[in-house]
């Protein structure tokens, strides 16, 4: 207790520098702890921006829970969706305890999402027409989310960086899943080759912007810069994406699948993939739910939301939840 | 009988249990089915990732009946989950039928009055039954059971909390939830039948007779609705028998979803 008191008597600006001096010696800082406001709001931002996109990310595969086309496939694919809620779950109630300071609840972020103010990760604003499409998810899109999501392990900020262990450890068996359909596909027939090659050509440029533009010039704004300076991840966008590289491209030219890219290429000199920028100005657009699924999925999650007012009604007003 | 060999050396006894594995297979089926279409749409988050889970177990318990099919050389349990034709399934009919107006992954106008009756009506009814085959003659079945049982308890504990909340609780709840129960019973008598066979199944104690089963289900459902001052309709079979085959169109657009993909190609390795 005397310890708070005297915490409250520092200066704002020693209370900064305090804060600074936690994060520089590796401590985690907890959700009651003292933290600038730029930091509690980048994190709000950052963990409800992920969690909800978890929960919107169960969109494009619904389609392919009730149509997976084996028993084991069905058993997989619901076990993979059912972890991703989940997981949207776990981060929307760390987001919540940062946002009690503001006094706003879940429901707001329901409700930002619903007005488009919060936005969600570009690749589930993206069409999933076929089976392959379920795989390549999987494989890549889950693929990526472990790159960034590792990246982001030692967050100074201990509630998210002990829901990111629990879910990255999930998301290596959705990585497997999803490998395994691949890898089914891959082996199978032409028909079955030719959706999965299709699938690549269709999602390439999506997972490529999934690590977000290289500087804020790109796109007008990024978040990288205050996220490194606070600690909360540590590398940059394009090492993401240089590291998403190393790994996925060899495993995708090793099942004679191509990349829809002529000049991709490994500058030996530089230690980096070259390769073709994707049209950041679309993803702007993608990510203001102007995508090719955006409003379809919103809608969905909306008229749920709406459809079921009388259930969140006959829940008391006290216990209600969203 | 303890492997799927004694089973065949016995057509008549083979002939009864087969005829039980299909319909609990298929209803564990279409009704997961059902179920993983409500993903995303549930009534908030938790909730979501609570019913994805039943809804997983229950996908599996059909797997493992599927595969006792398999075992007794009935083909191969992904074509029986897949490739059956509608007047082939012995599902009750409330299991097929669709969760409410719409479609999937457009313009879902769900009930989630129904969802929450008709889960939580069958769960009930599965206990009953998975009481009962924990004894049954068939050993791999009752093994089987004893498996399923351990998931089932969580399944029913789920629905019934929901069920007794919105029944007693304030708004429109509980008059949607009364709806929902008088839609239920018309065809639960569905459910709780054993079908035309009934007699061998009971005769050759691969479960309990059909009348004891739903005598028990009814003491159950007696326990819940008598506090509450709800009224348990007399069950039904309005639609038809589905042990028989009968089925409606919900059934038909159901199977053409569920095996949109695996019909590519019914031979290839998915």
């Amino acid at each position: 207790m005397s310890m708070t008191l005297s915490y409250d008597r520092l200066s704002e600006e020693e209370k900064h520098r305090r804060f600074l001096d936690r994060i520089e010696k590796g401590e985690k800082i907890e959700a009651d702890d003292w933290m600038p406001d730029d930091y509690r709001q980048t994190l709000i931002k950052l963990i409800s921006m992920h969690g909800i996109s978890e929960i919107m990310g169960a969109l494009p595969e619904k389609e392919w829970v009730p149509k997976a086309p084996s028993l084991r496939r069905k058993l997989g694919i619901m076990a993979k969706v059912q972890d991703e809620m989940g997981h949207g779950q776990l981060l929307l109630r760390v987001a919540e305890d940062l946002m009690k300071p503001y006094g706003k609840t879940r429901e707001e972020i329901m409700q930002d999402l619903f007005r488009g103010d919060l936005k969600f990760h570009n690749v589930f604003h993206m069409p999933a027409p076929t089976w392959g499409d379920a795989g390549l998810i999987g494989w890549l899109v889950d693929g990526a989310a472990i790159i960034t999501q590792t990246n982001m392990l030692k967050a100074s900020y201990g509630p998210y960086a002990r829901a990111l262990k629990r879910i990255c450890a999930e998301e290596v068996f959705h990585a497997q899943h999803g490998e395994a359909i691949i890898l089914a596909l891959a082996e199978g027939t032409d028909a079955q080759r030719a959706m999965i090659q299709d699938a690549i050509d269709r999602w390439w440029e999506s997972l490529l912007m999934f690590f977000g533009p290289a500087t804020s010039t790109t796109t007008g704004t990024s978040k990288q810069d205050i996220t490194i300076k606070y600690k909360i991840r540590t590398k940059t966008n394009e090492q993401l994406r240089q590291d998403f590289l190393d790994k996925y491209i060899p495993r995708v030219l090793s099942l004679g699948l191509t990349i829809p890219d002529e000049t991709l290429r490994y500058d030996k000199t530089e230690e980096k993939w070259v390769y073709k920028q994707p049209d950041w100005s679309e993803f702007k657009n993608i990510v203001r739910n102007n995508g090719p699924k955006s409003k379809d999925r919103l809608n969905l999650r909306i008229n749920a939301y709406e459809n079921n007012a009388w259930v969140r009604e006959a829940l008391s007003p006290d216990e209600a939840v969203v | 009988m303890k492997s799927p060999q004694e089973v065949n050396a016995d057509p008549a006894y083979k002939q009864a249990l087969t005829e039980l594995l299909y319909q609990l297979a298929d209803d564990d089926f279409v009704l997961a089915f059902r179920g993983s279409e409500w993903l995303g749409l549930a009534p908030h988050i938790e909730e979501d990732v609570a019913f994805s889970s039943i809804n997983q177990d229950t996908m599996g318990h059909a797997a493992m009946y599927y595969q006792l099919l398999e075992d007794l050389g009935e083909g191969k349990a992904d074509d029986l989950a897949h490739g059956r034709k509608a007047f082939e399934r012995k599902n009750a009919i409330l299991l097929e039928e669709v969760n409410g107006p719409g479609h999937y992954l457009k313009e879902p106008y769900y009930d989630w009055a129904f969802a929450v009756v008709r889960h939580y009506f069958y769960a009930q009814a599965k206990k009953v039954k998975i009481d009962s085959l924990k004894n049954s003659s068939y050993e791999p079945l009752a093994q089987a059971a004893v498996k399923i049982n351990m998931e089932l308890y969580y399944h029913l504990l789920h629905w019934k909390t929901w069920f007794t909340q919105l029944a007693s609780a304030k708004g429109e709840a509980p008059e949607r939830m009364k709806k929902a129960v008088v839609k239920v019973c018309q065809d639960f008598a569905g459910v709780l039948t054993l079908g035309p066979k009934a007699d061998e199944i009971a005769g050759f104690h691969l479960i309990e007779d059909e009348n004891q089963l739903k005598q028990r289900w009814v003491n159950e459902m007696e326990k819940v609705f008598s506090p509450s001052g709800l009224q348990l309709p007399e069950v039904e079979m309005v639609r038809g028998d589905g042990r028989n085959g009968i089925h409606t169109t919900d059934l038909d657009t159901a199977l053409e979803t569920l095996s949109e993909v695996y019909r590519q190609d019914p031979a290839a390795s998915w």
